[in-house]
């Protein structure tokens, strides 16, 4: 490449090609929305250059936190990269690293939510690194977060502490035209210089620690370059400013350009939300009467700005929770302001269609076997694709990574000690989220004698997050072969004496598997029972497809109960639509069930439908939309009366 | 030159593949441009839309009557987001019921020519005949090669070039 490039990146992308450009040797992630494509961006920059780079999918957030720490203590640069609640995960490690320092540059991503979007909780990073006593950087564009890894990079190995840059969904997945480089070459050679006092730091060191991270925030909140910026004339003739950080700083400044304000109103972008600039809070407080803080998604440097003239989020000012759209915004400046006519209601965004398993998913038959062989069960789940099993009745529960073992525990203990019957616990968790956080969970549900199904939904993948490796497929992140470990090894270690395998597309098998293992875990011997549910995910290209095809369609039999319609959700199963028949092709343009969730657009459907007829089945009677349908045959196994069936076989 | 376009459909559509499109087309034209997309959960087939600002903009997102222009992939979703459209802004409407927008069929225009994959592409065309864009075809055209995984070139130009001859 030149030696500059303009480039449309992604906010990841941004993030990542910064991580490359400057001297970056470590990164280590775990998948997970809004932050997957920081570290495959890395891999992609990585193959422009002959740099040596260790870019790792990490088994979950706190190993990836520790690697890379490791590779600072070495002297060299590396990087974290997850999404917020990630970092709950690497709390541990990231805690202390505050105390212990670093030596190479270190730099944490951690990607909010504000909304949320894709999230269990919109709690914000930068309290989390306030919490810690770290840095924090908040990148408002994906060109601002590539300038700002640099920053950060240097601010880390100035003061020999962890910095974090903490973009948002909106800098995250927004694309804009960046400038790119090419990548510095440090040359640096691993050399750990040994230090047990502050490496191992026990008790007796922390103190000092202590005192010296305390230091270091003070001298971070005395750095001049790190000030936040002004925009328009200073000082303001009103005594009234807006302080904004992130996203909703670019907002902002959008909004009062617009409005035509951005010279009569003090506007400040705060680059560094903590340690907040020490004399800029000295500033505010000496030469504004009002204040209005514009921030995501909780109130931080609010909190630093110390007396009651300000107005945020803490103060109710802006909406206390949800993302800061520039409606929202909008509405708030005006009544700062005071020009607002009237307060705006909120524009509530209407849900539109829900998001629903791919036709041909593995998990959709699973399901359904689970919650036709146990219509009374409870049903832990976890995070990932199959949570949508919500859809199908099978999900009860969804909390955080591999919490659903031990809620399957937990209830199981729940029951059992009213005596009495208990009912079938099925929980069901993903390949990569039983790596990530559900072992410790299984052994412990084995060693406190829980009673319960475990359901292993192994689709080799991580289909969620856009398909990254697992440790049981032997693949590392940049597609190279790895040792790979073994899902039943592991479960048999962990000392389950129950464990079968079984391909859901076959449903009977599946279903006598599920009731193999409730008899077992009632049995006087037994204990927790697992079944690997093993298919491939569809949709994932590296996935071996299919050896045969199977052409559906919907028989004379189909009474119009729409059962298939309700328990199992396939997309290519379509709700009739009474109007279009009378022309004599079907096409669906509205919602017919409650979520509105099974309509698509693929034009006509001619000679699909079963011919009309005054029968009420014949005009209730589902579709198949051969053009979102995969050929799985699954559905087979789901009509009662067998309407749905084979019309033709052929070889893939 | 500053214009505001929003894409809106479901997860499985090519939403992002139309969103990058204008983002490059914005590129090779030497302007400024932000995109916003949103990823995860909501594409399995979910409602989606995408906001694409070209010009000096700071923000990603469009506000609310604000889009000059949107193309619409799924008539569902009109009442979603066509509020995000200005009163005077051009609406491009993927159906085959007409009403106070442009529509063409471009998923019964896409299957007929056997290829569903493209109405996407048919919409882009169609919309980029009348839309007045900031980009012209002839750029279009090189924004696709550019974009398209050679398995899908062919197809995405057909795709494009009948929606753009559609009248």
């Amino acid at each position: 490449m030149n030696r500059q490039e303009q480039r449309m990146l992604m906010g990841n992308e941004a993030l990542g090609r910064g991580l490359f450009e400057n001297g970056c040797s470590l990164a280590a992630s775990y998948p997970g929305t809004p932050a997957s494509e920081i570290l495959s961006s890395v891999v992609t920059f990585s193959r422009e250059a002959e740099l040596p780079i260790h870019i790792e999918w990490s088994i979950n957030e706190k190993a990836a936190y520790e690697v890379a720490l490791a590779h600072s203590y070495t002297g060299k640069r590396a990087a974290v990269a997850m999404k917020q609640v990630g970092l709950n995960v690497a709390a541990d490690p990231f805690t202390r690293s505050a105390y212990l320092g670093v030596k190479g540059g270190f730099i944490v991503i951690s990607a909010d939510d504000p909304g949320p979007y894709s999230s269990q909780t919109e709690q914000d990073s930068r309290l989390f690194a306030h919490f810690a006593k770290i840095p924090v950087f908040d990148p408002s564009s994906p060109r601002e977060a590539k300038e700002m890894i640099k920053k950060a990079f240097e601010l880390s190995e100035r003061y020999e502490i962890p910095v974090m840059v903490r973009p948002t969904t909106r800098v995250c997945h927004a694309r804009q035209n960046v400038t790119c480089k090419k990548p510095r070459l440090l040359e640096r050679r691993a050399r750990f210089e040994k230090n047990p006092s502050r490496w191992a730091a026990t008790p007796q060191f922390i103190y000092d620690l202590h005192k010296l991270l305390n230091e270091k925030m003070d001298k971070i909140a005395e750095e001049h370059v790190l000030s936040p910026i002004p925009y328009a004339s200073l000082p303001s003739r009103n005594k009234r400013c807006v302080i904004a950080s992130g996203v909703a700083f670019a907002h902002t400044y959008e909004l009062l350009e617009e409005m035509g304000l951005l010279d009569r109103l003090d506007l400040f972008q705060v680059l560094l939300p903590f340690p907040l600039n020490r004399r800029f809070i000295d500033m505010i407080q000496s030469d504004y009467e009002q204040v209005l803080v514009v921030e995501e998604t909780y109130p931080v440097i609010e909190l630093q700005l110390e007396k009651g003239k300000i107005q945020g989020r803490k103060s109710g000012f802006v909406p206390r929770q949800g993302e800061l759209t520039p409606d929202c915004i909008h509405d708030v400046l005006e009544r700062f302001l005071g020009s607002a006519s009237q307060t705006h209601p909120a524009r509530v965004a209407q849900p539109g269609k829900r998001p629903s398993l791919c036709p041909g998913c593995p998990h959709r038959p699973a399901f359904f076997a689970i919650k036709k062989t146990f219509p009374k069960g409870i049903f832990p789940s976890d995070i990932g694709c199959y949570t949508l099993g919500m859809n199908l009745g099978a999900v009860d529960t969804c909390h955080c990574m591999g919490a659903c073992i031990s809620q399957g525990a937990g209830f199981y203990h729940s029951y059992a000690q009213d005596g009495g019957n208990i009912p079938p616990i099925v929980v069901t968790i993903g390949d990569s989220t039983f790596f990530h956080s559900g072992i410790p969970g299984l052994i412990n549900a084995v060693v406190q004698d829980a009673r319960f199904i475990i359901a292993i939904l192994d689709n080799s993948s991580t289909a969620m997050t856009g398909h990254q490796p697992a440790p049981h497929l032997g693949i590392k992140a940049d597609g190279t072969p790895a040792p790979a470990v073994s899902i039943p090894d592991i479960v048999t270690a962990c000392g389950v004496r129950f464990l079968r395998q079984c391909d859901p597309y076959d449903v009977p098998a599946f279903r006598s598997l599920l009731e193999e293992a409730d008899q077992y875990c009632r049995s006087e011997q037994g204990g927790v029972a697992v079944i690997i549910s093993k298919h491939s995910c569809p949709v994932d290209k590296k996935a071996i497809g299919p050896e045969q095809l199977y052409t559906m369609e919907i028989g004379e039999t189909c009474d119009g109960c729409q059962l298939c319609l309700k328990q199992f959700e396939c997309p290519a199963l379509v709700a009739p639509e009474a109007d279009s028949r009378a022309k004599g092709r079907v096409r669906i343009d509205f919602h017919t069930q409650g979520g509105g969730y099974l309509s698509s657009e693929h034009g006509e459907r001619e000679g699909v439908a079963p011919a009309a007829s005054p029968r009420e089945g014949a005009t209730r009677a589902p579709l198949i939309d051969q053009a979102l349908c995969v050929k799985c045959g699954v559905c087979k196994h789901v009509c009662p009366k067998g309407a749905i069936a084979v019309k033709e076989e052929t070889k893939a | 030159m500053k214009q505001q376009i929003i894409v809106s459909g479901t997860g499985g559509q090519g939403i992002l593949f139309l969103t990058r499109f204008f983002a490059e087309a914005a590129m090779m034209m030497k302007l400024q441009v932000l995109t916003s997309e949103i990823h995860g959960m909501a594409m399995r087939g979910g409602t989606v839309v995408s906001h694409v600002k070209v010009g000096t903009f700071k923000s990603p997102l469009v506000r609310e009557g604000h889009a000059d222009a949107g193309l619409i992939l799924n008539k569902q979703n009109l009442p979603l987001h066509r509020s995000l459209i200005r009163p005077d802004g051009y609406v491009f409407v993927n159906t085959d019921t007409p009403g106070d927008y442009s529509s063409i069929d471009a998923s019964g225009l896409a299957l007929g020519a056997g290829a569903p994959a493209m109405t996407n592409l048919v919409l882009l065309g169609f919309a980029m005949q009348r839309g007045g864009f900031f980009c012209e075809a002839d750029v279009a055209r090189k924004v696709l090669k550019k974009l398209s995984p050679p398995a899908h070139l062919e197809l995405n130009l057909k795709g494009f070039d009948m929606g753009f001859a559609s009248s």
